[in-house]
């Protein structure tokens, strides 16, 4: 039943951003492992992480999309979440590292034995375990985003000032996290990971087997929001949005489904956290920096809020841009970031895919025209081309 | 063991002596010269008792023991105080200070001294000054005896007490006199007067004295020392307190400048500025330039460089705000999420450009000679530049209140704000208003940022560090309500301040900020809130 519900649910873009993610994870994988390194197909392994981390960020930006593109809630901490389920993960890593550490320490992580502690603090615990892990890359931060939404909605905490409190907390989360007797490796994080479920993380095999994982859990994310979005709830989500308490007077428990969709939206970030952390290979609470959440939200901007690919290719095209140009020109990119900011909420409000679908829409809308004018020989007025309500 | 004796005996010959002529001459001879043969261990009885005389002729001859320039002859035992000269020394005698020839090295031994003995003999140097004419001395010497108490200088404070005219010497040389006796073999009676003379005058110096002395009290005393350790570390807890609540004031006040420019282009415009924090780090750049330019051309004007630095600064990020408000937010009124992505983009452009045009290091800014150092009031410290900064801070806000009160442009600013449309109709330009208010949030963040570069690393991250504060500060204090942003700032510097010494610093910081989140649940629109129409507008 769920299944068939997922499907109604695609339209023609979501099919092809499926079938595109799906080519990718078998095909980049595939041209890695399979191809000599001077064929001219081959992809090097580098770049296998680097389009993974790519989609672990448009991850990220599906699901800032989810809250802030259907249901209005910009959310200017959601790189929390990301780090939630980044450091689940690594915690995971670092139990995995055993008695490889430098210290040689079969229970404790290096860190742990450099700050004397002598035993594993409780919230370690069970974390050598990878279902336990997987568990809580999306337990935490969703439960998270459940006690911090349920407060923040129950009392109608809305527009700027939820914007606010959000980003106080994933400064409050850096802060925390860049204390030592957190216990989450301060300020250095966690890193120097050996092996993930037994295999090497820096085996070529397990770079193209996380990029193939990052690419299923991006379009798996895409049917579940398209599913979402496109059900009887995810119009009322867009209702909610654009008239709250219109919406509220029909009878509708906003705050539980603002809460709905922004707990969902955690867990997919925790999942793309924990996605990334492997295949970069570190975990630091600088993942928590309020600028980094801001990032999220212009990604999102340029590809265009209240489109599911949009996101996607918001996320691809601008850190594809940054790795660009740090590379080139590293003085320029905080200029070139910040003309983005600026011209896409000038000029671009509905982002790439939004404007180049508004303006197929138009296109469409005056050649139907058109053609009625030539049939009836009338004078027929353009229809409005309003048309960006969700997709 | 005969050199045990000796000593014994010419400290019983002290003793005995009477303080008159020739006799105390003699005795100080003996004792000067039981110095030459006394051994290492010894010494130290030796300086007592020397010290004990009060004689002003013992101080350059401990003075030469600390340095060493002290010689016994080995025909006599006669000790000397030496000077070099080539292969000799000049001797003179420690008695009657006349000069006693040179003689070769060889026919002299060294007084030797060490670490235990350099002690001693500062000790002992520490009362024997006492009695200095040089009033500066005598000061240095009741301190240097107030940090090491000795039971034998219990003498000679008091012959100094008995001799003492000036008040603030005197009142020191009463507690050194308590300090001392406390721990001397006097009754207890008296030992009593000085645990209550140690327990008015308090300070953390009486609380260590009276606790070791604890230790060493006989059972009578004990129940008074006991309860004044208490009362004193009341008072210690309560000045304790009151520097914290100085120490939230102080933090208030930087939170209050931060957040003033943004509760008028936030609070009363509705506009979320990310970059406010920017306008802060620009006016800090610009007392760094101010003061560069003053350095090398114009050394005298030092210390009004932070009177030049404050208009100019005012002027500089008047017009970026002015610039950015023409440029990129009028464009955005009425879509706040928009304006905040705006303007994070233009912080980023700011930050970036003083990089490039600076450097990303820290940027020296000096205090001007009015600013620094600090003075004390009572168990307080407080520091100039501190006080300087809440002043104002406080200023500024009157300043604002004023203009925003009672004068035509702040009336201007207040009607646009409750009713733009009416306030277009009666032909005021709303434009215009937006823009100067805009300009007027910066120019006011770019003054606080001329105080800040005095407390704070002038980087261009400066602003950044107070930006998610100010908004704190803003919110929980109440939007559009330069009051809630007053006591919003000073709570919420207070609370820190005093969240600090429990849970440090940054846990501290932590709480805060939970804490406003949990608040805003409460009251989601602040302390102050405005109320009717404007509420949902």
């Amino acid at each position: 039943m769920i299944t068939s519900f997922l499907v109604k649910s695609l339209d023609r873009t979501i099919v092809i951003a499926v079938a595109v993610l799906l080519a990718l994870a078998a095909l980049v994988p595939a041209l890695n492992l399979l191809t000599a390194p001077d064929h001219p197909l081959h992809v090097p392994t580098y770049l296998v992480s680097l389009f993974g981390k790519y989609l672990t960020y448009a991850l990220l930006a599906l699901a800032l999309d989810l809250v802030w593109g259907f249901c209005g809630i910009l959310s200017l901490g959601h790189a929390a979440f990301f780090a939630l389920g980044g450091y689940a993960i690594g915690m995971y890593l670092m139990r995995q590292i055993g008695a490889r550490g430098s210290y040689g320490n079969p229970l404790l992580p290096d860190f742990m034995v450099f700050l004397n502690w002598k035993e594993l603090p409780w919230f370690w615990y069970g974390f050598d375990m990878f279902w336990f892990a997987a568990l809580m890359v999306v337990v935490v931060p969703g439960l998270l985003a459940f006690v911090f939404g349920w407060f923040a909605f129950r009392s109608r905490v809305n527009g700027v000032y939820l914007s606010i409190i959000t980003q106080a907390m994933t400064y409050a989360l850096l802060l925390a996290f860049f204390r030592n007797d957190m216990g989450f490796g301060g300020n250095n994080g966690l890193t120097d990971f050996k092996d993930i479920l037994g295999f090497n993380i820096q085996a070529d095999g397990t770079r193209a087997a996380l990029f193939a994982a990052s690419a299923l859990a991006l379009a798996a994310s895409l049917v579940i929001t398209s599913g979402i979005v496109r059900s009887k709830f995810g119009k009322v989500l867009v209702a909610l949005r654009d008239a709250e308490s219109r919406t509220r007077f029909l009878g509708y428990r906003v705050e539980h489904m603002k809460l709905f969709a922004f707990t969902v939206s955690a867990m997919m970030a925790g999942i793309a956290g924990a996605l990334y952390v492997p295949q970069v290979g570190i975990i630091n609470p600088g993942e928590f920096e309020p600028g980094n959440s801001i990032e999220v939200v212009i990604w999102t901007a340029v590809g265009g809020r209240g489109t599911l690919i949009g996101p996607i290719i918001g996320a691809i095209l601008v850190n594809g841009g940054k790795s660009i140009f740090t590379a080139a020109f590293p003085e320029f990119w905080l200029f070139a970031l910040g003309g983005l900011f600026v011209l896409v909420t000038l000029f671009l409000p509905k982002g790439v895919v939004g404007t180049a679908r508004h303006y197929l829409a138009k296109r469409r809308a005056f050649r139907a025209s058109a053609r009625k004018e030539n049939e009836n020989g009338k004078e027929a007025s353009l229809p409005a081309a309003e048309s960006l309500a969700a997709e | 063991m005969y050199r045990i004796i000796q000593s014994v005996l010419v400290a019983l010959l002290l003793l005995a002596a009477v303080p008159t002529g020739l006799r105390a001459e003699d005795g100080l001879r003996d004792l000067v010269n039981a110095l030459g043969e006394a051994k290492l261990s010894e010494v130290d009885e030796h300086i007592a008792a020397l010290a004990k005389t009060g004689d002003p002729k013992v101080v350059p001859v401990l003075e030469a023991l600390g340095e060493g320039n002290l010689y016994a002859r080995k025909a006599d035992g006669q000790v000397f105080l030496t000077k070099e000269s080539g292969s000799n020394l000049t001797l003179t005698d420690p008695v009657s200070g006349e000069s006693a020839g040179e003689a070769p090295k060889a026919s002299l031994s060294k007084v030797k001294v060490n670490n235990s003995v350099r002690r001693a003999v500062r000790t002992a140097l520490g009362s024997l000054t006492l009695l200095s004419p040089d009033r500066n001395a005598r000061l240095k010497a009741v301190q240097s005896v107030l940090q090491s108490p000795n039971a034998d200088a219990l003498g000679a404070i008091e012959n100094a007490l008995a001799a003492e005219k000036d008040g603030e010497v005197r009142a020191m040389l009463e507690q050194a006199r308590a300090t001392t006796l406390i721990i001397s073999d006097r009754p207890t009676e008296e030992k009593k007067e000085a645990v209550r003379l140690l327990k008015e005058n308090g300070g953390r110096e009486a609380l260590s004295i009276l606790s070791s002395a604890l230790g060493s009290a006989d059972e009578t005393l004990k129940p008074d020392i006991e309860a004044a350790l208490a009362s004193i570390e009341q008072t210690q807890a309560l000045w304790a307190a009151g520097q914290n609540v100085w120490y939230g004031l102080s933090l208030g006040s930087v939170l209050l400048l931060a957040a003033i420019g943004l509760a008028i282009t936030f609070g009363v415009m509705g506009i979320i500025n990310m970059a406010h924090g920017e306008m802060v780090m620009l006016g800090a750049y610009t007392t760094f330039l101010v003061q560069e330019v003053l350095r090398t051309s114009f050394p005298a004007l030092f210390d009004w460089s932070l009177a030049i630095a404050l208009p100019l600064a005012f002027i500089v990020t008047g017009t970026v705000g002015l610039a950015m408000e023409r440029g990129v937010i009028r464009f955005l009124y009425g879509r706040p999420l928009e304006t905040l992505l705006a303007t994070w983009g233009i912080s980023l452009i700011l930050q970036q450009s003083v990089r490039s045009i600076f450097g990303p290091t820290n940027r020296e800014v000096g205090n001007p000679s009015w600013m620094s150092g600090a003075f004390e009031l009572g168990g307080l410290t407080i520091t100039w530049n501190r006080l300087w900064i809440i002043v104002f801070a406080l200023a500024v806000f009157a300043g604002l209140l004023f203009l925003l009160k009672k004068t035509p442009m702040g009336l201007q600013m207040r009607a646009v704000t409750q009713n733009r449309r009416m306030a277009s109709s009666m032909g005021i330009r709303t434009p215009w208003v937006d823009a100067l208010t805009f300009a007027l949030g910066s120019g006011i963040a770019g003054m606080a940022g001329v105080a800040l570069s005095q407390i704070d690393n002038v980087s261009p991250n400066l602003g950044q560090g107070y930006i998610i504060d100010s908004f704190m500060v803003v919110v929980f204090g109440g939007v559009g309500n330069l009051w809630g942003t007053l006591v919003g700032a000073f709570s919420l510097g207070i609370l820190n301040k005093f969240l600090e010494p429990y849970a440090g610093a940054v846990l501290g910081k932590i709480l805060v900020l939970v804490l406003i989140i949990l608040f805003i649940q409460k009251r989601p629109r602040g302390l102050f809130a405005l109320k009717g129409r404007a509420v949902e507008a």
